[in-house]
């Protein structure tokens, strides 16, 4: 056998102290904890609770549109709802349950006994939860002035100058920005935390190119957080000065430019949506090949690509800003980088396929959702692609073709990838199988109610339809295939549901997992589930990129042939 | 196979799988992020310089701060005599290099205060004024504001080496600290340079 000499479920026998504990003392233990694992399922926790939160509003705002001429929320409620629905998903759900997961995974997968500064990961996750409560408070704590409203109403991207306070009164702006400075700090702390860790903490023998690609995809994000999340703090704090002490950073009536906002709000904008993105690619590559039974295909190609992906994104942002108006030279540049996008991503889905491609694949849950998720992704990038050609988006630009085409990723690519993410590492962090049963209803109602919702939702946008409006009238149209999306919305919404009902009733009435229940490869199945304080009783020891296939199969290691 | 006192260590700087100090990537990473905040400011009052609807302008009201910018730059290399006799373990020079930082530190600040005064009290530019002053303040603000945070964290070094908690081994730690510094320094040249030179 090679030099992996770590034991499968190796865990020390330290005497346990069994004390009778009263739920105070517990909460407490919870609060104050710096272990990287607890803080990992606070964060998804969060990013669950918020998940319902946005998609309640979500669920309000498709009731409202189904019908035209509908009154059932009034426009000013319409508008902080969906805005309240952007900002929740992006800030609240999507990045804390991302680093919720590299959060409780990269340290197992690496071989390290916690993350490299426990003490920062707490302090960011706390500082995430007060941005969360804060803008929540403004539906408590905005009102300033009469009918100023309770709640940001400015649209997630918050354009000036409708932010500046002659336009946006009260105190609802304020909470937005401050709560996003907020939790910016906490993602950069995070974000410092991740790369740190993933640099310095890994086990003997794991050299970067012997990384799971999860923590290859994490360290990409790591860093694109660090140069993303950053501007939109600058941006947030320009606005700040401008409401509060006068500034007119953003006041065309002083020289100021609103356009700089458009372009500091996507220079973050952008790499955001591969700050989302990249975490379902990592969960992606560590279920499609344990569910196929072979290594990951190109694995060198892969990370080249994530590597890629990170640095384009970069470079794209001012595709979201066509219409604004800018001239030929930079209009060009953005169509061209942004199709460059096309290639990396092309590369990684063709990867997935060839891994899958003459695998023994089992179509257990996991898998379900990853399979899904490689075609809805596909179809995403296909419409992404159009939307980048310049004339095209001069056309569909805030319509509802570009609302579909964002959500088929958000949604179709991203929550479908937490969605495995959760069949997948549940029974590590609990110990219990989720329901397989329960799961497959789980995948089949959200795939019927997603394409219901997302594919139709492509044709009234491509009929005229334009995005944040309260209601429309009945001769346009667009009634018949707005309630089709909204049926199809609810039909999610009992899958999503379902699944909750699931992650409950599995905690109390699952099947033991026992420490490896998928037959897998990594690190993070060679503790017990869930895994103990200290995760590794010894510090592992690696020879490839498969530890635990070396351990099963010492006639046959990878470290052969790597 | 390793023991299990060995796992207790953390798995760091064992010698036969030497990997990159936390500290140092922890610090590089948030001066990144750092980098891309200021970048925004600088860009941000790039784009407004000229752009400005009323006066004062900087031509009239700014003066080169030569002596403030000699100062911070030259506590960059007080500050690297300093990590060099905290690692000879000649404490008190240590003590003596460090301090002489903060105070040149400080005495930048104290030149910006002085700066700042001038230029609300006698020439009237608040940041509410016009566009110069909204860049001018933030930019400059915002760097004086790692300074301060530079000067707290300094100060509680020096507590430290006054007290002779401070010993030698910490020299790893000082030098994670000392990046932040120099890093504030080099934002001072950029900032400099587009607000006295280019944007004057």
């Amino acid at each position: 056998m090679a030099d992996s000499t770590y034991p499968i479920g190796g865990s020390l026998e330290l005497p346990r102290v069994e004390q009778p504990r009263t739920w105070l003392e517990t909460l407490q233990d919870w609060v104050i904890t710096v272990d990287h694992k607890r803080l990992g399922l606070m964060y998804m926790g969060y990013a669950l609770v918020f998940l319902i939160v946005g998609g309640v509003e979500a669920m309000l705002m498709r009731i409202q549109l189904a019908r035209p001429n509908n009154g059932f929320i009034s426009p000013e409620v319409y508008n902080r709802i969906f805005t309240m629905h952007g900002t929740t998903m992006v800030f609240l759900m999507g990045m804390p349950m991302l680093i919720g997961f590299a959060n409780y995974l990269v340290p197992l997968m690496i071989g390290a006994r916690d993350m490299a500064f426990p003490r920062l990961n707490a302090f960011s996750f706390w500082m995430t939860a007060l941005g969360g409560l804060l803008l929540y408070y403004s539906f408590v704590g905005g009102v300033g002035l009469q009918g100023a409203g309770s709640a940001p109403d400015t649209t997630w991207w918050a354009y000036a100058p409708l932010t500046e306070r002659a336009f946006s009164r009260g105190h609802t702006m304020d909470y937005w920005a401050l709560s996003l400075i907020v939790s910016g700090f906490g993602t950069v702390g995070a974000a410092v935390n991740l790369i740190a860790t993933t640099l310095c903490m890994r086990c003997k023998g794991m050299t970067l190119m012997r990384m799971p690609l999860f923590v290859w995809l994490n360290l990409v994000v790591g860093t694109l957080l660090l140069v993303a999340i950053t501007p939109l703090t600058a941006a947030q704090i320009m606005l700040i000065i401008d409401r509060y002490l006068g500034g007119h950073f953003f006041d065309a009536s002083a020289g100021g430019s609103p356009v700089m906002w458009n372009h500091f709000f996507w220079i973050f904008g952008h790499p955001e949506v591969y700050v989302l993105v990249l975490p379902a690619f990592a969960i992606a590559n560590e279920i499609i090949p344990v569910f196929s039974r072979k290594a990951i295909f190109g694995y060198p190609a892969m990370v080249a690509a994530s590597v890629g992906i990170g640095f384009i994104s970069l470079g794209v942002w001012a595709h979201h800003m066509f219409t604004v108006g800018m001239d030929s030279t930079s209009n060009a540049f953005f169509v061209l980088s942004s199709e460059l996008v096309g290639v990396p991503t092309g590369i990684k889905i063709f990867n997935w396929i060839a891994t899958m491609w003459g695998g023994k694949i089992r179509f257990q849950t996991p898998m379900l959702f990853c399979t899904a998720f490689v075609i809805q992704f596909l179809f995403a990038g296909l419409t992404g692609i159009m939307l980048s050609v310049a004339p095209f988006d001069w056309q569909l630009h805030n319509s509802y073709f570009v609302v579909a085409h964002f959500h088929y990723v958000l949604v179709g690519a991203i929550v479908v990838c937490f969605f495995a993410a959760f069949y997948y590492w549940y029974p590590k962090m609990t110990g219990k199988m989720l329901n397989e049963t329960m799961g497959k209803w789980h995948f089949w109602l959200f795939i019927l109610g997603f394409h219901m919702t997302f594919d139709l939702m492509h044709i009234p946008g491509l009929l005229g339809m334009p995005r944040s409006i309260y209601t429309y009238e009945a001769d346009r149209g667009w009634g018949g295939w707005n309630m089709l999306v909204t049926i199809g919305a609810a039909i999610q919404a009992i899958a999503i549901l379902l699944f909750f009902f699931n992650l409950v009733y599995s905690y109390f009435r699952g099947a033991a997992a026992g420490p490896d229940p998928w037959d897998a490869w990594t690190l993070e199945w060679t503790t017990s589930s869930p895994p103990p304080v200290y995760n590794f009783a010894a510090d592992p020891v690696v020879a490839s990129r498969r530890p635990l296939w070396d351990l099963k199969h010492p006639e046959d290691t990878d470290s052969r042939y790597e | 196979m390793s023991t299990v006192t060995a796992s207790l260590e953390h798995g760091q700087s064992s010698s036969d799988w030497p990997m990159p100090d936390k500290g140092v990537v922890g610090m590089v990473s948030l001066i990144v992020a750092e980098s891309a905040i200021f970048t925004i400011f600088v860009i941000a009052y790039i784009y407004y310089i000229g752009k400005s609807l009323s006066g004062p302008t900087p031509r009239q009201v700014l003066e080169v701060p030569v002596w403030n910018t000699v100062c911070l730059l030259s506590s960059s290399l007080t500050m690297w005599l300093a990590e060099r006799s905290l690692r000879q373990n000649a404490m008190r020079v240590f003590c003596g290099w460090w301090a002489l930082t903060e105070a040149l530190g400080a005495t930048f600040l104290t030149g910006t205060a002085i700066e700042w005064h001038k230029l609300i009290y006698h020439d009237g530019l608040t940041i509410s004024t016009n566009l110069f002053g909204t860049t001018f303040y933030s930019l400059v603000g915002l760097h004086a504001t790692h300074v301060i945070v530079g000067l707290i964290m300094l100060t509680l070094v020096l507590i430290f080496g006054l007290t002779g908690k401070l010993k030698p081994e910490h020299s790893r730690r000082v030098e994670v600290l000392s990046l932040y510094w120099h890093f504030v320094d080099a934002v001072w040249v950029v900032v400099f340079t587009v607000v006295y030179i280019v944007g004057r």
